[in-house]
């Protein structure tokens, strides 16, 4: 249903671009573009599932370029795993965050295909594991805190990354964010796919923008395995429990950061004051937190992360 | 210890050469309330016949023979899947294994309506709890936490209750100051149980980490097949890492990787020996020298009394 409604404000949108460029604008005509715009992002309001699968996958959704460039000030990007590769599905480096130094890093999508091919539709290999890895061992060393930005469809199933060794990758990461002792913050901004995305997200805090989506498997891969058939995706989403509210239900994350309505990308400015709201507000909780203690809380927070689950079941 | 004893009142019922004395001493041990029940989970199934077929080589023997042989084809060298008790008999010091106790109640956070039902039949048709068979047993006398993972349950898939096993056992170990071996079989998380199994992978991994930065022991053995988010979480988190003959070994699976690079894969490929050529492995290590080989790494590192 969100498919038809997006299309119809892009296409409103593109209209009213169009007579607003003209010597003498029609402004009854958009006057009316305009409400019926209106009335649309109003039908916005219950979405299911697998319209927010779409909303998340929106290719006009913010992306971690815009977040570092409109959130963070003098930001420095740091390439590269140090092992011999450099892959741009990872995008991070150091920045200030009201005058704070902050290390921040995430999944980077590209905005047309040709971007898209260079960073890989934002599906990193084990050496963008392993370069996120590096940028977050060094925010530890100079006490940094890490701000994560999660949006990928899942670590890249390819060839060289098996051979490169993508599991271990991943599991290192997991293994070694567990312990950091700088605060780490997660944000899952689109969707969040797998292991690829877990492995930039054992944060002390993990926060969702209310469009995104996060599991443990695309839909369509869940498809694929489910019934052997990855076009039956849409019921896939119905069934996998993978929005914000579902794993805020669950205890999985810790807050929803909110969208305007029918979606981030109309109005991007909005979310990104609100992203900016909410890091300040779980950063100012960890200033007074000593580095063991900061590692101790993520590592229970880990550790019983579905307790509550559990807790509510019995 | 008295190996040599026990091989002796193995030797006459045996006329394999490929077994060790440890594994003479393995087999030795009486039937336990494990081997009372039919052993579904291997792949040598009760039945009439006496002989049977290697699906691998087609090499027809004895069944006998192949169980004298920890399950593996004396003919091509192919391992059987084995269960995860008849792993364990193959290892520990007679009666030395104990289960840990770590008992996860069944949830359905997905609500699917045929999972329950599922999980009871697999308890029942296995014996085992979950996917994930753990204890602490003696291996050449020395006192280790060992978790055995099965493929026959739901493809050894990580939901909540396999990872609260494996990082029980973790945190056991480390308590207590224990080695800790982890045989994987996995296919992954446990899709049934959705995001939080993903959770698992987190809630494991950190248990490896926390465990060995207090200075602990932990080596993974590597079985068929080992992928997915257990080879993205602690399966490939070892101090040592071994992988049996030929065992499957990757993070994304062989027909999803085909799927996105268009092409087949080359042969042998994500196998046990590609992972040791890529450096993820330390070494292969057949059946019948798993025990002498973890008993040589375990007395490798008892000098400092863990």
């Amino acid at each position: 249903m969100v498919k038809e409604i997006d299309e119809r404000i892009q296409a409103i949108d593109a209209e009213i671009d169009e007579l607003m460029a003209e010597e003498a604008v029609d402004e009854p005509r958009v006057y009316v573009l305009r409400r019926e715009k209106h009335e649309l992002i109003k039908m916005c309001r219950d979405l299911t599932p697998h319209d927010k699968v779409y909303i998340a996958r929106h290719k006009k959704r913010p992306k971690i370029t815009e977040y570092i460039s409109n959130i963070f000030e003098d930001f420095f990007e740091q390439r590269g795993d140090d092992l011999g590769k450099d892959d741009m599905s990872i995008y991070g480096g150091i920045a200030t965050f009201h005058g704070m130094p902050v290390t921040v890093l995430g999944h980077r999508k590209g905005n047309d295909l040709s971007e898209n091919l260079k960073v890989n539709f934002g599906m990193p290999g084990p050496e963008g594991y392993r370069k996120a890895l590096r940028l977050m061992k060094q925010a530890e060393k100079f006490g940094r805190p890490v701000i994560t930005f999660i949006d990928t469809p899942g670590a890249y199933p390819g060839l060289e990354a098996e051979m490169y060794g993508q599991g271990t990758a991943i599991a290192n990461n997991l293994a070694k964010m567990s312990d950091l002792k700088v605060p780490v913050i997660a944000i899952v901004t689109g969707e969040g796919s797998s292991g690829g995305a877990l492995a930039i997200g054992v944060a002390n805090t993990v926060l969702m923008l209310e469009n995104s989506v996060y599991s443990i498997l695309s839909p369509e891969g869940y498809a694929s395995i489910l019934w052997k058939d990855s076009g039956r995706s849409e019921e896939a989403c119905e069934l996998m429990k993978l929005t914000a509210q579902d794993l805020l239900s669950f205890g999985v994350i810790d807050d929803i950061i909110p969208e305007p309505l029918g979606g981030a990308h109309l109005n991007p400015k909005m979310v990104f004051k609100t992203v900016d709201r909410y890091i300040r507000r779980e950063l100012e909780k960890y200033v007074k937190t000593g580095p063991e203690e900061i590692a101790k809380q993520r590592y229970k927070k880990f550790r019983y992360i579905d307790e509550m689950y559990l807790a509510e079941k019995a | 210890m008295k190996l040599t004893d026990l091989f002796k009142k193995n030797d006459t019922a045996k006329s394999e050469p490929l077994l060790s004395e440890a594994e003479a001493e393995a087999l030795s041990e009486p039937a336990s309330e494990n081997t009372a029940k039919p052993d579904e989970s291997d792949k040598v199934k009760d039945s009439e016949e006496e002989t049977m077929v290697c699906p691998k080589c087609k090499q027809v023997f004895d069944k006998s023979v192949l169980k004298e042989n920890l399950n593996v084809c004396p003919a091509c060298g192919n391992h059987f899947v084995i269960s995860p008790e008849r792993r364990v008999r193959y290892l520990v010091d007679q009666g030395s294994f104990k289960p840990l106790k770590c008992k996860v109640p069944f949830v359905n956070p997905l609500d699917n309506p045929d999972y329950e039902a599922k999980i009871t039949s697999l308890q029942e048709k296995t014996g085992l709890e979950e996917a994930v068979y753990t204890g602490v047993g003696k291996i050449d006398g020395y006192e280790t936490v060992i978790c055995v993972m099965s493929s026959k349950f739901l493809m050894g898939s990580m939901g909540i209750a396999v990872g609260e096993k494996v990082t029980n056992a973790f945190e056991y170990a480390d308590k207590k100051k224990l080695p800790i071996v982890v045989f994987t079989a996995s296919g992954g998380a446990r899709m049934q149980e959705g995001i939080l199994s993903l959770m698992q992978m987190a809630k494991t991994s950190a248990a490896v980490e926390k465990f060995s930065k207090h200075g602990g022991l932990y080596i993974s053995v590597l079985t068929h097949p080992t992928t997915g988010g257990v080879t993205a979480s602690f399966a490939t988190l070892g101090d040592i890492t071994l992988a049996e003959p030929e065992a499957l070994i990757g993070f994304a699976g062989p027909r999803v990787i085909e799927q996105t690079i268009g092409q087949k894969l080359p042969e042998g490929f994500q196998r046990s020996e590609f992972m040791v050529e890529h450096g993820f492995v330390d070494q292969i290590v057949p059946r019948n020298k798993m025990r002498e080989t973890l008993a040589l790494i375990l007395r490798l590192h008892s000098k400092r009394g863990r």
